[in-house]
């Protein structure tokens, strides 16, 4: 329990921090605010009222206070590109980035673990052959897809295969055509889960094809990193005196890990997997670009070149907020999953 | 097994179960390396790194002289050239304004090369001393810098980048400013963990027995022996600051025209991709290139230097 307080107080003091921080960076935005708002040709008087409503003229630790409260009463300011509050620009947003990270995180675990495992395996294997080539070629390609900047793929893949051979949409979320014939019911604004609730076959086909491109982008990352930490964890274990007692009572050596030091290791990897969530999330800054995908990091994109500061704010402290809730949810977890964690 | 490692094996340092895989901060002094036949072959990659690295440091270095059209690595442009396909005359083509693209990568190797180092030196420079302070105080000291780079770190790192960049006036310098803020609490952290063990040995014992002042302790026996890993991390982490870097200059928060810089020639050019591969495929490439190069060469001298690793391979 104390461990649960103690963890619980420690991400709050960090929520205090984030909060205060991001505030303090959108403090410090060159030019007025209130003239990006009320447009070049604003009056004085226009100017001084626009001030007064965006709460400019008061002190900073006022400013500080008005927008901690604001924050928890749900009033994250005014988008000053869009004129809409922050908070609803990102809750539209915000489910579209969800689908496009959620894919890639299960591909990340669909094949990176498998990946990591065979690398490992490989590894352990007798032949030189299966070390040296085998786990040799496992290690580059994960190497490899941390080291692809986002955009690049981005970019490759669209051209090659929404352009050039056109076997998938080249960008958006689904055909626009498809609101007039077979309009889609928003329940949740998870476009898949929305469609196939209501039985809207057109626009979750549509959808998929969509989704098929940016979704393989997001994973590579996620995909090498998690690879390359299962395969490092994986031959950590192996090399722990467990594994010889059990290579000792006649397990394989493949049974070995699949068995007995997959678990062990799954610690690591979990921490991991939320780090890589995060990282997904402004990974979608530079993708949902390429693809003019309508989630948060296309809204932050076009918040950041129209020098748009509450939107700037409100999409880092969502980001920073789930990244810490995710962090804590993974501390929990591994607490409970292991004792020697919440006993140290 | 089958290469004679000793039976018994060291006490093996306790892995953190942080949640990055930063190497064991406490790593003692490499075991002799085994020069078997195995690990010469797995090891060919780690130098084809280092080589490819060293080639693209001599292009930025001496970009002014290979460079064919020097003067495009700037303020030239020529009308009359534009999109020219890779030939004898522009060997990866040029861009929408007649620049050669040869030479604007070379010069984006300056520009990134420039940026990883700054980067990765003002980190250094803010984060060591305040984990060697923080590991060796201890008590509130430790605890209130911890807080404060627990808060820094809760932001993924190119985030923090991002949201501060949009906020700074578009630059190199800023870029380099924005990028820093998000990475030195990962130093700090690290080199506080490595002081903490190392405040408690013996040597440091007695030098504070001999009446050592504590400056002096700090500054000859504990940093000395932090710092360690914090240089491995450096030499880890160059591939990041590279990405992170073209990143920020794809969004457009780097360096601006007419500096060449690899992500935003990616940005400029992308919308000519499909009737123009050149012009995002060759900085492109660079800017895989070099993180590849970085990050091969990273994980060779992780493993090279870490005891507990040569253990499991």
């Amino acid at each position: 329990m104390s461990y649960l307080t103690q963890r619980l107080a420690q991400s709050a003091l960090v929520v205090a921090g984030v909060v205060a921080l991001t505030f303090a960076i959108t403090r410090l935005v060159p030019g007025d605010p209130a003239v990006t708002y009320a447009g070049p040709r604003a009056t004085a008087r226009q100017l001084a009222a626009v001030r007064k409503q965006l709460g400019l003229g008061a002190p900073l630790p006022e400013q500080l206070w008005r927008y901690v409260t604001g924050l928890i009463r749900g009033d994250w300011g005014t988008s000053l590109h869009t004129r809409r509050t922050v908070l609803a620009d990102i809750s539209t947003a915000l489910p579209a980035t969800l689908e496009l990270v959620g894919c890639a995180l299960v591909l990340a675990v669909a094949v990176g673990l498998p990946l990591g495992l065979l690398g490992a395996h490989l590894r352990r294997g007798k032949g030189r052959w299966g070390r040296a080539v085998g786990d040799g070629s496992v290690r580059m390609t994960s190497m490899l897809a941390v080291s692809v900047p986002a955009f690049l793929l981005a970019l490759a893949v669209q051209n090659l295969f929404a352009a050039q051979l056109g076997w998938f949409p080249v960008a958006g979320e689904y055909t626009p055509s498809l609101n007039q014939t077979s309009p889609l019911q928003h329940l949740t604004h998870l476009t898949l889960l929305d469609s196939l609730l209501t039985g809207n076959w057109p626009v979750l086909g549509s959808a998929l094809a969509h989704l098929v491109l940016p979704a393989l982008v997001m994973a590579a990352y996620p995909v090498g990193v998690v690879a390359q930490m299962t395969r490092a964890a994986l031959l950590e274990e192996v090399a722990a005196p467990h594994a010889r007692l059990e290579r000792a009572y006649g397990f394989s050596r493949w049974q070995v890990l699949t068995r007995f030091s997959l678990r062990p290791a799954s610690g690591p990897l979990l921490a991991l997997l939320a780090l890589v969530f995060a990282f997904s999330l402004v990974n979608a800054f530079l993708v949902e670009q390429v693809f003019n995908w309508p989630g948060l990091g296309r809204y932050a994109s076009s918040a950041i070149t129209s020098a748009d500061a509450p939107a700037v704010a409100g999409v880092t402290v969502v980001v920073a907020l789930t990244y810490v809730l995710t962090n804590l949810l993974v501390d929990l977890t591994q607490a409970v999953i292991d004792p020697r964690v919440r006993l140290s | 097994m089958t290469d004679g490692s000793p039976t018994q094996a060291p006490p093996l340092p306790v892995t953190a179960t942080g949640n990055v895989p930063v190497p064991h901060s406490a790593s003692g002094p490499a075991s002799a390396p085994r020069r078997g036949r195995v690990r010469r072959l797995l090891g060919w990659s780690r130098h084809v790194g280092a080589v490819v690295l060293i080639l693209i440091v001599l292009g930025a270095v001496l970009a002014p002289w290979l460079a064919p059209y020097p003067a495009d690595g700037t303020h030239a442009t020529h009308p009359l050239d534009t999109l020219a396909g890779p030939g004898a005359q522009h060997w990866f083509g040029t861009d929408a304004v007649g620049r050669d693209l040869l030479t604007r990568v070379l010069y984006g190797a300056r520009t990134s090369l420039t940026v990883a180092a700054a980067v990765l030196t003002l980190s250094a420079l803010v984060g060591v001393p305040l984990g060697v302070v923080a590991g060796y105080a201890g008590g509130v000291v430790r605890d209130v810098i911890m807080r404060i780079t627990d808060i820094f770190l809760a932001f993924p790192a190119l985030l923090l980048s991002v949201a501060l960049a949009a906020v700074l006036q578009a630059g190199t310098g800023s870029a380099i400013i924005a990028i820093s803020v998000g990475w030195w609490p990962w130093y700090a952290r690290m080199t506080c963990v490595a002081a903490t063990t190392i405040r408690t040995r013996g040597f440091v014992d007695s030098a504070r027995c001999l009446g050592v002042t504590r400056t002096r302790i700090v500054l000859r026996h504990v940093l000395p022996n932090a710092v360690t890993p914090v240089l491995v991390q450096l030499s880890l982490d160059a591939g990041g600051v590279i990405l992170t870097s073209a990143a920020l200059s794809y969004l457009g928060l780097g360096p601006q025209e007419p500096t060449a810089e690899w992500g935003l020639m990616v940005q400029q050019g992308q919308d000519l991709f499909i009737t123009d591969w050149w012009v995002v495929a060759f900085p492109g490439l660079a800017i895989l290139l070099t993180a590849f190069c970085f990050n091969v060469l990273g994980e060779g001298l992780r493993s090279a230097l870490d005891p507990h690793r040569e253990l499991t391979r």
